[in-house]
C-alpha cells in the first residue's frame, strides 16, 4: 500500500506541497486566514488560486506536449504576442479589427493557434528537434510582440471595454477568482479528451516508441501537431489573464521565463521530460507547487528577488527524491532485502 | 577526395559561407562597413559568447543541454565584481571564479548522470541557483575599478595603425583552437561523439560514459565561467540582470554552426561562426539605424529557422541515398 502511494504521480508534488502549506502554517502569519472584502474572498490562498491561473495553463498544454517526448519553450513568446495583439485592439490601436471584446479575444487566441500550428509543422512534418523548433518561435516571437505594440507598451486604461477585460483575469464570480474558472473548465474540458477517448492512450504510446506507434497505425503528426497547437491555445489564453491583470501588454517582461516555470511544474508533478506516461492533474499541482513557494516569500517578508534561488534549492530537492537512484542510494542502506528486490525486478525487466 | 570533404564539412560550409555573403552585403550596402575594424569588432563583442557557446558546443553533441550558461555568466561577473571591490588578488579572483564553475558543471553532470535527473531540468535548477546568488549578493550594479582588470580590459593589441584586437579575443581564439583539438584528436573529445550518438552502445563499448558525460558538464561550467571573466573585462561591472537569455543565443549559435541536437554531430569552428554571424547581422541593423535592436531577434530566428530546416534536408537526403546502396534487410537492421 505504502509501496503504491509513493510510486504514484501525485506523491511527491502532493508532499511538497503539504510541506510548503505546513511551513507557512507555522511561520507565516495569518497565512490560511480568508476575509470577505467587497463580496468575494480575500487571503493568502486566494491569491495563489488566482496567481497560478495562467501557470497552469501553460502547464496543462506543456503536459501534454511532453508526453509526446517534446517540449514547447516558445510558450512565454506566445504569452506575449497574445497579450499584445488582445491589448491592441482593446485600445483600438488596430484599426481593422475595431475595438471589440470578443474580437479581440478571439484574434488573441487565433494568434496562439497559429503559433501552434506553426510548432507543429516544424517538429511533426519537418522533423527538427523540440527544442530547436520552439526555439525559433521563442526567439523571434517577442520580436513579433514588439511589432504588434510598434515597441511601446499598451495600457488600456482609458479604452472603452477595458472593465470587461479587466474582469478576466482579475475579477471575481461568486467571491472566486474568474481566472480559476477559466483555469478548471479547461482543465475539464481537457481531462474529459484525454480520458475518455483514446487521445490520452495515443499520447502516452507515441512518447513511449514513435516509431512503433506509427506501425501500430497511429497518425504521429496529426497527434504531435495537435498537441502543440493546445499548447499555444492555452499560451494565448494565459496571455490574456496576464495583460489583463495589468491591465496593458508589455511585450519585453509579460510571461519572461514562464516557460521555464511551466516545465518545471511538469518535472515536479514526476512526468518524465522523455515523454511517455503523463498525469495533467499533477502538473497542476507543481504549478500550484511553484506559485504557492513564490507567495510565500512574498509573504516573509523577503527579497522577492531571492526566489530565484529558493525555487533552484527546491527543484534540486524534488527531482532527487523523485529519482529511484537517489532513494536507493539513500535509502537502500537502511532495507536491503528491498535494494536486492529492486536490482531483480531491474534485471527482470531489461530481460524482457 | 575534394567531393568527400565537401560532403563531410557541408553544413559548416554553408555557415562560412553565409557569414561572408552577410559581411559581403553588409559592405557594399553601408558606408565604412568594410573597415577592417569592423570585422575585427566581431570578434572583441562576441568574445565572451564564442567561449560560452564553445562549452555548450561540447554539451549538445553528447546529447545533453546546458541552460545554466547564462546565470553562470552574470554570477562569475557579479562575484568577481564583490570580491574586488574588497580588495582579493585579481589572479585569485579568476581562479575562484574559474573552479567554481567547473565544480557546478560537475555537480549537475553528477545529478544528470547518476541521479537520472534530465539535463534540461538539472540545468534548470543550476540556472536559478545562480541567478539566486547573484541577487545575494546585491541587487544592484558592482563596478570593478580593480587596475589588473582595467589594464586587460583596455590592453589592444595593435596588428596595423588603427586595428586592434583584445585580449579576451585571444582567449577565445584560443579556446576554439583548443576546444577543436581536443574534439578531433584526443580519446575523451571522439568519445564525446561516441556518447552523443548513442549513449548506450558507447556504454556497451565499454567506454567510461559517467565520466564523459560529467565531463562535458564540468567543461561547459568551465567555458562559462571563463565567458564569465571575458565579460567582466568588456563590461567591467557585474549585474544580476545580464546576460538573460545567453544560453539560448549560445544554442542558436551551435545549431547555426551545425550542430544538431540530438547529439553526435558538431564543430566547435562552426558554433564560432554562428556567434559572428549574429553579430554581423548585430552590426548590420546598427548600421541601417533607423531599426530596433530587436529585429537582430527575428532576422537570427530566421536564420536559424532557414537552417534547420535545411540540415533537414540534407539528412534525410542522405538517409535516401543509403536506403538506395544497402541491401533492405541490412537496413531495417541498423535503424
Amino acid at each position: 500500500m505504502m509501496n503504491k502511494l509513493v510510486k504514484s504521480r501525485l506523491f511527491w508534488p502532493l508532499i511538497a506541497l503539504i510541506v510548503l502549506l505546513l511551513f507557512n502554517a507555522i511561520f507565516t502569519k495569518n497565512f490560511f486566514s480568508i476575509q470577505i472584502v467587497d463580496g468575494h474572498l480575500y487571503g493568502n490562498i486566494i491569491d495563489i488560486l488566482k496567481n497560478v491561473a495562467p501557470l497552469a495553463l501553460l502547464a496543462i498544454g506543456m503536459t501534454m506536449v511532453i508526453a509526446t517526448g517534446g517540449i514547447d519553450i516558445s510558450v512565454g513568446s506566445v504569452v506575449a504576442i497574445s497579450g499584445a495583439l488582445a491589448c491592441s485592439i482593446i485600445d483600438d490601436r488596430m484599426k481593422i479589427f475595431g475595438n471589440g471584446l470578443i474580437t479581440a479575444l478571439v484574434i488573441a487566441l487565433i494568434s496562439g493557434i497559429i503559433c501552434g500550428i506553426w510548432n507543429g509543422i516544424l517538429v511533426a512534418k519537418v522533423k527538427i528537434q523540440p527544442v530547436v523548433a520552439t526555439l525559433i518561435l521563442m526567439t523571434a516571437g517577442r520580436g513579433i510582440a514588439q511589432l504588434i505594440t510598434k515597441g511601446k507598451i499598451v495600457t488600456i486604461n482609458s479604452a472603452a471595454m477595458v472593465n470587461e477585460y479587466y474582469f478576466i483575469g482579475a475579477g471575481y464570480l461568486l467571491g472566486i477568482p474568474f481566472a480559476v474558472f477559466i483555469v478548471l473548465i479547461a482543465l475539464i474540458i481537457v481531462l474529459i479528451f484525454v480520458k475518455r477517448t483514446a487521445f490520452g492512450l495515443f499520447l502516452e504510446s507515441l512518447g513511449t516508441n514513435n516509431r512503433s506507434s506509427h506501425l501500430a497505425g497511429i497518425k504521429v503528426d496529426k497527434l504531435i501537431l495537435i498537441t502543440y497547437v493546445v499548447s499555444g491555445f492555452m499560451a494565448a489564453l494565459a496571455g490574456i489573464l496576464i495583460s489583463s491583470n495589468i491591465k496593458g501588454a508589455d511585450c519585453n517582461n509579460a510571461g519572461l521565463f514562464i516557460e521555464l516555470d511551466a516545465i518545471l511544474a511538469v518535472a515536479i508533478g514526476g512526468n518524465s521530460l522523455n515523454g511517455g506516461r503523463f498525469s495533467i492533474t499533477s502538473s497542476i499541482v507543481g504549478a500550484l507547487v511553484i506559485q504557492c513557494l513564490t507567495t510565500t516569500v512574498y509573504a516573509l517578508g523577503v527579497q522577492p528577488q531571492i526566489i530565484s534561488l529558493v525555487k533552484a534549492i527546491v527543484i534540486i530537492a524534488i527531482c532527487l527524491f523523485q529519482s529511484n537512484q537517489f532513494r536507493e542510494a539513500v535509502f537502500g542502506c537502511f532495507n536491503h532485502s528491498k535494494k536486492s528486490k529492486n536490482l531483480l525486478s531491474k534485471k527482470g525487466a531489461q530481460i524482457s | 577526395m575534394i567531393n568527400s570533404v565537401l560532403k563531410k564539412n557541408f553544413s559548416i560550409i554553408i555557415t562560412i559561407c553565409l557569414f561572408l555573403a552577410l559581411f559581403i552585403i553588409g559592405s557594399f550596402t553601408y558606408k565604412g562597413f568594410s573597415n577592417a575594424q569592423v570585422f575585427l569588432n566581431l570578434f572583441v563583442d562576441n568574445a565572451y559568447l564564442i567561449v560560452v557557446a564553445v562549452g555548450m558546443t561540447f554539451v549538445l553533441i553528447s546529447g545533453g543541454i546546458d541552460i545554466s550558461v547564462g546565470s553562470v555568466v552574470a554570477f562569475v561577473c557579479m562575484f568577481s565584481a564583490d570580491l574586488l571591490q574588497k580588495g582579493w588578488n585579481p589572479l585569485m579572483v579568476m581562479v575562484l571564479s574559474l573552479v567554481i564553475g567547473t565544480f557546478g558543471g560537475y555537480i549537475m553532470g553528477y545529478m544528470i548522470h547518476y541521479y537520472g535527473v534530465q539535463p534540461f531540468i538539472a540545468t534548470l535548477a543550476g540556472q536559478f541557483l545562480y541567478r539566486g546568488i547573484c541577487y545575494v549578493i546585491s541587487t544592484e550594479s558592482i563596478s570593478i575599478t580593480d587596475p589588473t582588470y582595467s589594464f586587460i580590459a583596455n590592453y589592444q593589441i595593435k596588428l596595423a595603425p588603427k586595428m586592434y584586437l583584445s585580449l579576451s579575443v585571444v582567449i577565445a581564439i584560443l579556446m576554439v583552437i583548443i576546444a577543436t583539438i581536443v574534439l578531433k584528436y584526443t580519446k575523451f573529445g571522439r568519445n564525446i561523439y561516441a556518447v552523443g550518438g548513442n549513449e548506450k552502445s558507447a556504454g556497451l563499448m565499454g567506454l567510461p560514459v559517467a565520466r564523459i558525460k560529467i565531463g562535458v558538464y564540468a567543461l561547459s561550467g568551465f567555458c562559462a565561467a571563463l565567458g564569465g571573466i571575458v565579460f567582466s573585462f568588456y563590461t567591467l561591472s557585474g549585474y544580476g540582470l545580464q546576460n538573460i537569455g545567453l544560453e539560448m543565443d549560445a544554442i542558436a549559435s551551435a545549431v547555426i554552426g551545425g550542430t544538431l541536437l540530438t547529439g553526435g554531430v558538431g564543430t566547435v569552428i562552426g558554433s564560432m561562426f554562428g556567434v559572428l554571424i549574429q553579430g554581423v547581422i548585430q552590426t548590420i541593423i546598427i548600421f541601417q539605424g533607423n531599426l530596433s535592436s530587436w529585429w537582430t531577434k527575428v532576422a537570427v530566428a530566421a536564420l536559424l529557422c532557414l537552417f534547420v530546416v535545411l540540415q533537414r534536408v540534407i539528412e534525410t537526403r542522405g538517409q535516401q541515398v543509403k536506403h538506395v546502396k544497402v541491401p533492405r534487410k541490412e537496413a531495417t537492421i541498423s535503424k
